[in-house]
């Protein structure tokens, strides 16, 4: 300690260096916000860089449900399919979905941990606004998530994707759509459930109904009338329904194969446009990232 | 244009450097403060103001209210009623201008443990929107001044609490607040490293024009404030410059071990008529002049004396004196309405 001490006194820059540097913390801007926004967002991604296991492990959920509940039932379920085709390419868009699913909401998570260890107050006494410190987050987790998705994406080839460009951009961008719902819809639970352990429970809890119900294992015609309006309360199902739309048409089939197989949304009946089906899921995301500043604006 | 912005925010500020109104302006005003957490009022009402440049302590047993009253001042939650400005700005209603003028260190670690400590100052400067041109020289002055620069690139997890304490006093003065809040800043730490902290504490008032603003329950900390304010059960009690307060006790301070101290308190009424009590485990009291008074404790006492010790009057007696209790007993006796405010915090209040 004492060495410390005679090193700051004998530090003669530090001494100059006093006047030297003036620092104003100017109002508060949209600049100063953008930079903000850009630095919760930065963390994010050191964060998941220095934590490979993370990456990894978050990967074997998604790969099991591929391979091993794909080939196994591909078995049973696959004879109908046309040929260049089976199981794994019908399931792939929904476990595509869900490879992004952990990592998203896992992500916001880091929320509740950084209450738990103190971070957070650091955050929040900073003079930015709430907005972009959420808004900063939900990037954040939208990107890395996104990121996880891509790794899935590589493995296309194995469900007989092809790596088509165009699609390969399409599911990207939906892969970052759902990414940010779902990381918004983490960070407005974080924002009311303080406890690390509660937190897990209920994502747990929540995350694999969302996935069944998701029509990413089933095709969503012809349910019976229970588990159909089941499907169509799920926000997953509005994302699923146009991955596995854009993989489709990318496949080379009888036209009523690829009616039956991916066949569009439907409410009552009425087949829902795929862009409104993205844009309900955008609306969703951003109206959870309102509400998630609103709670990170109360005091208590 | 930077510049422009620059000199804007050095007129606006009240804590600006010229002009003798604005320094004799307090740059911390707390009136009628109040908090109530459900059925707990935490504070209840209380005044005080710091002027610029001076170094502020509340000291208190822990529940006494201190972090409640901090954390109103730096905007981290509302007064139920009363009124609090810090650096010129309303806490409650100017929250970001209040924000912008003062640097926070908290009684428990608020660093990314899994960052290196540059790293965290880097997302500090950035949150608090450092011109881009400043960061890089202002860490490294800061960091100097804690004695870490040599270490910013290791990991905060690898540091030690000593370390990490540092780290977050120089986070806390990169943006170069005008007020720099410092809640409990050595608790938790070996006497060693406390006085370490302390040293870099007097150097920064030696080097930056700022005002401290500091809780303590360390009697011997308190010394080292320009002033201090007594709290306990969420009100002041006194508040004064150390050495007023000391003087204001004047009495000497004598205990005593003996056999019997029931006896002893008897006995010291009875002959002397003095009122004693038993804290800390022997018989206490105080007496105008200590050295004066021991021999004829001991030419007139029949109850058999173990060991008796005299000292000069200190923060530990003016405590006592205005609460009529030690602070060691205050905490041993609220340690359990503690544990049920720590929950509390825990469970909901924590933001």
């Amino acid at each position: 300690m004492a060495t410390q001490t005679t090193d700051v006194t004998a530090a003669p820059d530090a001494e100059q260096l006093v006047g030297a540097i003036r620092v104003a913390v100017p109002e508060r801007g949209l600049r100063h916000d953008l930079r903000a926004v850009s630095i919760v967002w930065r963390r994010e991604l050191i964060r998941f860089r220095t934590d490979r296991l993370r990456a990894i492990t978050a990967l074997i959920q998604p790969i099991l449900f591929l391979f091993v509940l794909g080939t196994g039932l591909g078995a049973l379920a696959g004879r109908g399919l046309p040929p260049g085709i089976d199981f794994k390419t019908f399931i792939y868009p929904g476990v595509l979905a869900m490879s992004v699913l952990f990592t998203a909401i896992f992500s916001a998570a880091s929320i509740v941990w950084d209450r738990e260890f103190g971070f957070l107050r650091e955050i929040l006494v900073a003079p930015v606004s709430r907005g972009a410190i959420v808004i900063g987050k939900c990037l954040g987790g939208a990107t890395i998530a996104t990121f996880q998705g891509i790794i899935f994406l590589i493995l296309a080839g194995f469900a007989h994707v092809p790596y088509n460009p165009i699609l390969i951009v399409t599911l990207i961008g939906e892969l970052l759509l759902l990414s940010f719902t779902l990381t918004a819809f983490g960070v407005m639970m974080a924002a009311r459930i303080k406890q690390f352990q509660a937190f897990m429970a209920l994502t747990q809890m929540l995350v694999l109904p969302l996935f069944f119900l998701s029509g990413a294992l089933y095709p969503l015609n012809g349910l019976p009338a229970w588990l159909s309006v089941l499907t169509r309360i799920d926000p997953l199902t509005y994302i699923v329904g146009p991955m596995r739309h854009a993989v489709f048409s990318h496949l080379t089939m009888p036209a009523a194969f690829e009616q039956h197989l991916a066949p569009p949304i439907t409410w009552a009946g009425w087949p829902v446009p795929l862009g409104l089906s993205l844009g309900m899921v955008a609306i969703m995301g951003l109206g959870m990232t309102v509400i998630a500043i609103a709670e990170f604006s109360k005091t208590e | 244009m930077a510049l422009v912005t620059h000199t804007s925010m050095n007129t606006d500020d009240a804590a600006a450097p010229d002009g003798a109104a604005a320094s004799r302006e307090p740059v911390i005003s707390v009136s009628g403060l109040t908090k109530q957490y459900g059925d707990v009022q935490a504070v209840r009402g209380i005044d005080f103001e710091v002027a610029r440049g001076e170094t502020f302590g509340f000291l208190g047993p822990n529940g006494a209210g201190k972090t409640t009253t901090i954390k109103i001042l730096c905007t981290l939650a509302n007064a139920t009623s009363g009124a609090a400005r810090v650096a010129g700005h309303d806490a409650i209603t100017e929250r970001d201008a209040v924000r912008r003028n003062i640097g926070l260190v908290f009684q428990d670690t608020t660093l990314d443990t899994y960052l290196t400590a540059e790293q965290n100052l880097r997302f500090h400067a950035e949150l608090y929107g450092v011109p881009k041109a400043a960061v890089v020289p202002r860490m490294h002055q800061v960091m100097d001044m804690v004695g870490l620069w040599e270490r910013k690139d290791s990991l905060v997890s690898t540091y030690s609490g000593g370390m990490q304490r540092r780290l977050e006093i120089a986070r806390g003065l990169l943006h170069a607040p005008h007020v720099l809040f410092l809640d409990e800043p050595t608790v938790g730490l070996d006497p060693q490293t406390r006085s370490s902290i302390w040293a870099y504490i007097n150097d920064l008032k030696r080097r930056e024009d700022i005002t401290i603003f500091l809780t303590t329950h360390y009697m011997d900390e308190a010394e080292h404030c320009d002033r201090i304010a007594i709290i306990d059960h969420g009100k002041i009690v006194a508040i004064d410059t150390p050495e007023a307060l000391k003087a204001s006790i004047g009495e000497d301070r004598v205990q005593i071990q003996t056999a019997d101290d029931d006896a002893a308190i008897a006995a010291l009424k009875e002959t002397f008529g003095i009122e004693a009590a038993v804290h800390e485990g022997a018989v206490t009291f105080s007496v105008a002049a200590g050295e004066q008074f021991v021999p004829r404790l001991f030419a007139e006492f029949t109850v058999p004396i173990r060991s008796v010790s005299v000292s000069r009057p200190s923060l530990d007696d003016v405590f006592m004196s205005y609460t009529g209790t030690t602070i060691r007993d205050a905490e041993a006796s609220g340690t359990d309405a503690m544990r049920q405010m720590a929950q509390r915090f825990r469970a909901g209040g924590r933001r």
